[in-house]
C-alpha cells in the first residue's frame, strides 16, 4: 500500500509499534525489516519509518504517537499511517490517536460468532480480510460484512487483499485515501483518549517506580500505593 | 531503570545468518533497551538512514562473512559525514583479532566474538554512554577491552 500510495505522489509516514517487556521496559521493534520500500532509491524520499515502543503505557498504542503524527504533518508529511500492535478484540485504546481505524483480520479466525462479538470491529472505519490467497478468507469476509450490516445503516467496507500476491491492495490503497471519518467512534474516541491521558499522568508520577518496587517487596499496601499516585506530584 | 536506549542492530554485506544477531538483539532487549533489527544484507547507506530514522544512539554491526575490514570502517565514515558522529559503533561475529586495531582505529568501540557474555555486552554499553568520547565521531581513542 506504502507503494501505491508513493506512486500517487504523496509522502507518508509510518509510525510502528511493538511492545515493549512487562519484564525488562526492553523492546524488539522489527517492523522496518518488512517494509523494504525504505531501500527503494525512487521511492524513499517519500517514506519516513518510526519504529515506537509502547513503553509503560497499556494498549496498542501509547498516546505519545498522536504528538508524533501531529509533529509529522506539522513538516509536511501527507499522511501518517500508525501501526498498532497485533491487537485483540477489546483493544480500542487507538480510537484515542487515530482519526480513522482501519482493521487488518485474517483468514481462520475461529467460528463465525467471532464475527459476532462486541469489540474493536465496531469502531472500525474499514476492514481488510488479508491472506485471500487462504482458505476461509472469503467465508470470514462474508460473515464480518454480515455481521457489520446488522448493527448499521453505513456499515464499512470490508476487503479481501492478498499482501503475498498483490491482489486488492490497489482497491484498498485508494478506498483508504477516500475513507470518511464514521461518526461511530465518537463516544468512544473521547473516552480512550482521557483513559489514556489519566494514565499518562499515572505513569508520569515522580514516585512510581519507588512505590511499585514498595508494593512488590511488600514494604506498603497496594492501597496505600495507589493513594499516593492518587493524589499527584508533591 | 532509566530511559531505555535505541540500539539499532544491523547484518552489513551479504552473509546471511543473523542468528547471532538476533541473540544480541534478544538480550539487548531482556536489558531494558528498544532495539530495531535492521534485517539481512543491508548497505552502509541503508544502515546510517536506518540510524537517523530511528533516532540510535548505539549501532551494533554483526558480520560473519570476512568483509567487516571493509564495511565497518565504510560505515563509520559515513556516519561522520552525515553529523551522526555521536553514534556509538560496536561490533561481532566473527573477527579475527588480527584484524581488531584498524577497527578501533576507524572508530569502533568494541568488538565481540563467540563466547562474549550478553553482561559483558549490557556493561560495555552502560560504560560507552556514560563517556563523552565515544562517539564514533572521536575517530581512534577509547575502546573496550575484552575480558575474554
Amino acid at each position: 500500500m506504502l507503494h501505491e500510495w508513493v506512486d500517487h505522489g504523496l509522502r507518508i509516514a509510518v509510525l510502528a509499534v511493538d511492545p515493549s517487556s512487562p519484564r525488562s521496559g526492553g523492546a524488539l521493534l522489527g517492523d522496518r525489516v518488512r517494509m523494504r520500500i525504505v531501500d527503494d532509491a525512487d521511492r524513499k524520499d517519500s517514506v519516513y519509518v518510526r519504529s515506537v515502543a509502547t513503553r509503560k503505557t497499556s494498549g496498542s498504542v501509547p498516546l505519545v504517537v498522536r504528538e508524533m503524527a501531529f509533529c509529522l504533518l506539522h513538516v509536511g508529511w501527507d499522511k501518517v499511517v500508525i501501526e498498532t500492535v497485533g491487537a485483540g478484540q477489546s483493544e480500542v485504546r487507538c480510537a484515542a490517536v487515530a482519526d480513522r481505524i482501519v482493521l487488518v483480520e485474517g483468514p481462520a479466525r475461529g467460528d463465525g460468532v467471532q464475527a459476532e462479538k462486541a469489540g474493536l470491529l465496531e469502531l472500525a472505519d474499514a476492514v481488510i480480510v488479508n491472506k485471500s490467497d487462504l482458505d476461509g478468507a472469503q467465508r470470514h469476509a462474508d460473515e464480518l460484512r454480515e455481521s457489520l450490516h446488522l448493527g448499521h445503516e453505513d456499515a464499512p467496507d470490508v476487503l479481501l487483499v492478498s499482501a503475498l500476491h498483490g491482489t486488492g491492495v490497489a482497491e484498498a490503497s485508494s478506498m483508504l485515501l477516500t475513507l470518511e471519518q464514521s461518526t461511530r467512534a465518537g463516544r468512544a474516541r473521547w473516552r480512550e483518549r482521557l483513559l489514556s491521558h489519566h494514565e499518562r499522568q499515572l505513569l508520569e508520577h515522580s514516585k512510581f517506580d519507588t512505590l511499585l518496587s514498595s508494593i512488590e517487596e511488600g514494604l506498603m499496601s497496594f492501597d496505600d500505593a495507589y493513594a499516593q499516585l492518587r493524589n499527584g506530584n508533591e | 531503570m532509566d530511559q531505555p536506549l535505541r540500539i539499532v542492530i544491523a547484518k552489513p554485506g551479504l552473509d546471511g545468518h543473523d542468528r547471532g544477531a538476533k541473540v544480541v538483539a534478544r538480550a539487548l532487549r531482556d536489558a531494558g533497551h528498544e532495539v530495531i533489527y535492521t534485517g539481512l544484507r543491508r548497505t552502509p547507506e541503508q544502515i546510517i538512514e536506518t540510524v537517523r530514522d530511528e533516532d540510535a544512539i548505539l549501532l551494533g554491526l554483526s558480520s560473519l562473512s570476512g568483509a567487516h575490514g571493509h564495511l565497518f570502517p565504510r560505515i563509520c565514515e559515513t556516519l561522520r559525514e552525515h553529523d551522526m558522529g555521536d553514534v556509538i559503533v560496536f561490533g561481532g561475529g566473527i573477527i579475527p583479532e588480527d584484524d581488531w586495531p584498524p577497527l578501533f582505529a576507524a572508530g569502533v568501540r568494541a568488538l565481540f566474538g563467540p563466547g562474549t557474555t550478553s553482561e559483558e555486552m549490557v556493561e560495555f554499553i552502560a560504560t560507552a554512554v556514560k563517556r563523552d568520547d565515544a562517539g564514533v565521531g572521536h575517530g581512534a581513542g577509547w575502546h573496550w577491552n575484552q575480558s575474554a
